[in-house]
């Protein structure tokens, strides 16, 4: 599979119908890259480039310049936590604190089942909800840990009822 | 009195239907009705300044574009970004029509050729929630080809960031519209003129909130608008408000409602319990939560004289127990990882600042220490290519100023029995009356 698939040929088209200039589409397409491979893999990076006619390097540095693309593997839920001003003052730093623990991981961490990487982020325009988290660019407002548990502990039922067992 | 967050009082106003059931795009069709000119006249009547930050007079900044100009455009700033900023999320997904005809009256009035309306990466489903109303508006001949049977057309898109602060500097946000790195440009020229704006065509920027307007100023009158809020400051603006706040959350209320009014009486502050107020997220300088700043009115010029700005309004409240040195660092963080790099006193000022406030956090700093980030802070303020440098400069020389005694107890020598300085993170307490 990769971007020249027919499955992406309307959405990409669509997004190129919206400029004048092609390189424009370059945010959106990093986007479907990102989808089709679950980061911007160097052949993502390179397809992106055929199809908005620029430099493989000019679309790796704008890849790299923004915080949702993701340059490595990560886990199957990407979860960014805000722990800016206003939620740290809600408790932020200690919930993202005791979320990294029950999961293991350090921030910017995948942890050992493969299905959760956790990042720390700024403002997420949810300040009236902390502490909060976007997973795979969702919202998940008002969390505490108890929720959190609980909802972890969902995804990997899950996983283990589809009986796909470890990784992503 | 609700002017933006109408979706409070009107269930489904994301609805066309609903939204034209309750006079939406009449404001549209009175425009279309109107010499162009005519518009921006009514607009700059009305005193509306913008909401993303700098207060610009809206219908001034739309006469500086040539009409001559075949190609022309708007692009609308709902990156909303700033720290404690949450008020352009409420209206797109409350009131998202309002916004676009907001967005295409100003097009018809400097004749745009097509709107951008740039999103922040995470608002992703308010991008979708857009698209299908951009689809339907076009449907019924709000927005696209031959609008309202004009002979104008003006299609509207959306287009995504993703994930950087700086891009909500207009220039920057520009150039990431362009798909060419999301750093500002220099200026002038200004994004009004021709070789400025989007693709080096004449282009307005405004935010959602002020575009939101429009609508209103339209149908109402330019008159009824000034007669809300204050003689510098007219109409109403939606308060975020958030921090160690009982109702945290989005007020509108008119220009010039005094802090106290909103704090105490509509989000449950405890007036004694005000440690800090910053006004305008992490960018405006902190005011101390004294009886003084509590009956100042919340307008553009009352808050220049307290020596802050009103900004985009997004006011995060902090209680007695918070040391302010944390707070200083929390903001210089965010400052520091968003600033883009393009120029050295910003990339190299906000990276030492961040340092230096962790070392005295830890209890390892030095008397001089407080010094050196006032004196590496001022340097930057107004050596630098955006804004983003002033902004990183005001949380350590106003949270210093205001407050000298928090940064002083974490670096003078202490006596052998006393505990360390007052710890730093405070979390953990949650007093909101929802929760
Ligand atoms: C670093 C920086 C970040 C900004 N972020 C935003 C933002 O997220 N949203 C916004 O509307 N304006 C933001 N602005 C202000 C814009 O540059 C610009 O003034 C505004 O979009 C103009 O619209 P207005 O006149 O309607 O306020 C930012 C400015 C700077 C310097
Ligand atoms: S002041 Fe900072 S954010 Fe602005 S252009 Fe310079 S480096 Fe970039
Ligand atoms: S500070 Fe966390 S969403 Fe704004």
């Amino acid at each position: 599979m990769s971007l020249h698939d027919p499955r992406y040929k309307a959405r990409i088209a669509g997004h190129l119908a919206k400029y004048p200039d092609k390189r424009s589409a370059v945010m959106p397409l990093l986007y479907i890259a990102q989808e089709e491979y679950g980061w911007v893999s160097p052949r993502g990076i390179q397809e992106v480039a055929e199809i908005c006619e620029m430099d493989p390097t000019q679309v790796k540095s704008i890849a790299g310049f923004y915080t949702m693309y993701s340059e490595r593997e990560k886990g199957r839920y990407w979860l960014h936590v805000c722990t800016d001003l206003p939620c740290a003052l809600n408790g932020a730093d200690i919930f993202y604190r005791e979320l990294r623990e029950y999961l293991g991981v350090e921030d910017g961490g995948t942890s050992a089942d493969g299905l959760f990487t956790v990042e720390h982020v700024m403002c997420l325009a949810a300040c009236d909800k902390a502490p909060m988290l976007q997973c795979n660019f969702r919202y998940m407002e008002s969390l505490d840990m108890e929720k959190m548990k609980a909802w972890i502990e969902e995804r990997r039922a899950e996983l283990e009822a589809a009986g796909q067992g470890q990784g992503s | 009195m609700r002017l933006l967050l109408r979706n409070r009082d009107i269930p489904d106003l994301h609805r066309l239907s609903v939204y034209q059931a309750n006079g939406g795009y009449e404001g549209l069709k009175k425009a279309l009705a109107m010499k162009p000119a005519e518009v921006i006249d009514e607009v700059k009547a009305s005193g509306l300044r913008g909401r993303g930050g700098a207060g610009f007079p809206a219908g001034v900044k739309w006469s500086f574009i040539p009409q001559e100009e075949p190609i022309k455009y708007v692009a609308v700033n709902a990156d909303e970004s700033e720290t404690g900023t949450f008020k352009d999320r409420e209206i797109m997904e409350g009131n998202p029509h309002q916004m676009l005809e907001g967005a295409l009256i100003c097009a018809w009035a400097i004749q745009a050729t097509a709107v951008y309306i740039y999103l922040r990466g995470e608002f992703w489903d308010i991008g979708d929630l857009l698209d299908g109303c951009i689809a339907e508006a076009e449907k019924a001949g709000f927005a696209g080809e031959n609008i309202l049977g004009s002979g104008w057309s003006c299609p509207v898109y959306t287009h995504l960031g993703a994930g950087a602060y700086i891009c909500g500097e207009e220039s920057a946000m520009l150039s990431s519209l362009e798909g060419v790195l999301g750093q500002p440009r220099v200026r002038p020229p200004f994004p009004a003129q021709k070789g400025g704006g989007l693709y080096r065509e004449a282009t307005v920027v405004n935010n959602v909130e002020t575009l939101t307007n429009v609508p209103w100023i339209l149908t109402e009158g330019a008159d009824a608008f000034r007669a809300i809020g204050t003689e510098q400051s007219a109409g109403t603006k939606v308060f975020c408000v958030s921090g160690h706040v009982p109702r945290p959350g989005n007020y509108e209320l008119p220009l010039g409602t005094p802090f106290r009014e909103l704090l105490v009486d509509h989000a449950g502050c405890d007036p004694d319990n005000i440690k800090a107020i910053l006004p305008s997220g992490g960018s405006g300088p902190i005011v101390p939560g004294t009886d003084e700043v509590l009956d100042t009115p919340l307008s553009y010029e009352a808050m220049q004289g307290l020596g802050t700005i009103l900004g985009s309004a997004s006011i995060i409240v902090m209680d007695n127990s918070v040391d302010m040195t944390w707070v200083a660092s929390k903001v210089t963080k965010f400052f520091t990882h968003e600033s883009c790099g393009k120029c050295t006193p910003c990339r190299e000022g906000t990276y030492w600042l961040d340092k230096v406030l962790d070392r005295i956090l830890e209890g390892e700093g030095k008397p001089e220490d407080v010094q050196l980030i006032d004196n590496v802070a001022k340097n930057m303020a107004g050596t630098t290519l955006c804004a983003l440098g002033d902004f990183a400069a005001n949380p350590i020389i106003h949270t210093i100023s205001n407050f000298p005694d928090d940064f002083n107890a974490h670096v003078q020598p202490k006596p052998e029995e006393e505990q360390p300085a007052a710890r730093p993170a405070r979390g953990g307490r949650r007093r909101r009356a929802s929760a």
